[in-house]
């Protein structure tokens, strides 16, 4: 196979990966969201328990009117939403779904690109909050500001505590390095990057910046149609991004009990993406969104303090061993 | 309060999982009919035959919804001496834009001519097509169910003691 055929095909996968699995936990959000209220949800499109609903809002988002405020920074706007979704698709290109190479692009550096792409999201809400010359979403922007620069912190710290047990950068690598035990012993990081992750994709409980109750819908207010549901798309996408980096770094990623893992890596892979998937909109029905203080001690008094101490014991134990 | 912390974290994760798997409490009304109890107060039916024009009804209404119109008839029974008298009943119309379900037009009905139907979908776009005249009222007869039985540990009704007690002395 030449390599611009390989290349293509991998490309592909992981543009099809983008289109299909956002919508897939959409849709489990809508219908887990609902039952654990009580409710049914979506019933009606696609006639089977509403299984299209997603599409359906989809092509509405699309029929609506694509409206830029006046006052409106239009070139930086308009910009905003694809600086949002991008760097989600970027980083499915180094997620590795199985073992021999099953991933779009092994990086040496894999967890290093990784942590500095998902960091470009702050950017795409800066800027959204600051062109839409609106005061909710300039206030939306700065709380988002505020936020996901604290929760970077302890992001990378427990992601440098498995690097370090791994001893290396790449994804793929780390997941070879990973053993059962790491479970107990890279548990406080997995907390700890589990809810920074959180917070970075802006999910209730961390939703302040968009705080539909004090800010209108914080940073993306003055969204339209097609690009607030890039605004939207990128939101499941994050889940899925955080779902499957919590998988690879902490869950041993395509490592499933049965020694078969050559063969159904991949399932095992998305399986445990799955499961962290619904522990995140579960964690969005059971909890409400945090204060902006105790937002912040959250990161600074308990997160920081801990993912610094696991360092310690990831040190310890490494050097030990 | 608590006695470790994330005991009420751990409560509200078990709280929405506990949810999740019961049943949920929603009703796909148009697509599935609810399941009504017989006492249901929906529709008010009329039984045209049982009504004797005693205006109760009209009297006891709290808001006067029901309004009665009739002419009186005489009637030649053969072998009387005279011609009797009978109230013919031209108009009954309840309006159910004034109407407030309280029943008591069918409790003070001497004669059983009012009953209560659990059918409800008779909206209107007109508020002055809610006066269901005596024909409208009429249809909603088939409608009524048959009253729920007795429960059986309950109180026997008043006639059937009596009798037992009468047949128990004779």
């Amino acid at each position: 196979m030449p390599l611009w055929v390989e290349l293509i095909l991998r490309v592909l996968a992981v543009v099809a990966a983008f289109l299909t699995l956002p919508l897939l936990i959409g849709q489990t959000e809508h219908k887990v969201m609902a039952h654990m209220q009580g409710r049914l949800g979506p019933m009606y499109a696609g006639a089977f328990h509403g299984w299209a609903q997603l599409i359906a809002d989809g092509v509405k988002f699309v029929q609506k009117e694509d409206v830029t405020p006046r006052e409106a920074d239009r070139p930086v706007f308009r910009l905003a939403p694809v600086v949002a979704l991008l760097p989600y698709l970027v980083v499915l290109l180094v997620i590795p779904l199985g073992p021999s190479g099953l991933v779009a692009q092994p990086l040496d550096i894999g967890l290093f690109f990784v942590l500095s792409v998902v960091g470009v999201g702050v950017v795409s809400v800066l800027m959204a909050a600051w062109a839409s010359a609106n005061k909710y979403a300039l206030l939306g922007g700065l709380r988002a500001a505020a936020q996901l620069l604290g929760y970077e912190l302890p992001f990378v710290l427990a992601a440098a505590s498995v690097a370090m047990a791994a001893g290396t950068l790449s994804l793929p690598g780390i997941v070879e390095a990973w053993r059962p035990w790491w479970l107990v012993w890279q548990a406080p990081a997995m907390l700890i990057f589990f809810l920074a992750g959180l917070a970075e994709i802006r999910r209730p409980p961390f939703d302040m910046p968009i705080a539909d109750s004090e800010l209108v819908f914080g940073y993306m207010t003055e969204y339209t149609g097609l690009r607030f549901a890039f605004f939207l798309l990128a939101e499941y996408v994050g889940i899925l991004v955080i779902a499957a980096l919590t998988t690879v770094l902490f869950l041993g990623g395509w490592k499933g009990p049965f020694g078969l893992d050559a063969e159904l890596g991949w399932l095992w892979t998305l399986i445990k993406v799955a499961a962290v998937s619904f522990v995140i909109i579960w964690f969005r029905v059971a909890y409400p969104r945090l204060r902006e203080d105790q937002l912040q001690r959250l990161c600074w008094l308990v997160l920081v303090p801990l993912a610094l101490a696991q360092l310690v014991l990831t040190v310890a134990v490494k050097v030990a061993l | 309060m608590s006695e470790f912390p994330g005991k009420g974290l751990a409560k509200g994760l078990a709280v929405t999982l506990k949810t999740m798997t019961k049943r949920s409490t929603t009703r796909q009304y148009p697509d599935v009919e609810p399941d009504l109890p017989p006492r249901s107060r929906g529709v008010i039916a009329l039984v045209e035959e049982n009504c004797t024009v005693c205006m109760l009804c009209a009297r006891e209404c709290p808001d006067w919804c029901i309004y009665i119109d009739s002419h009186k008839e005489e009637v030649q029974v053969p072998g009387a001496a005279r011609a009797r008298q009978r109230n013919v009943l031209d108009q009954f119309d309840i309006d159910f834009s004034l109407c407030m379900y309280c029943g008591i037009c069918i409790e003070v009905c001497p004669f059983d001519a009012l009953y209560w139907s659990p059918e409800f979908e008779y909206a209107e776009y007109d508020i002055r097509d809610l006066l269901h005249d005596k024909e409208r009222l009429g249809e909603w007869v088939e409608t009524v169910p048959p009253p729920p039985a007795h429960d059986a540990n309950g109180e026997s009704a008043k006639e059937e003691t009596a009798a037992r007690k009468s047949q128990l002395a004779g």
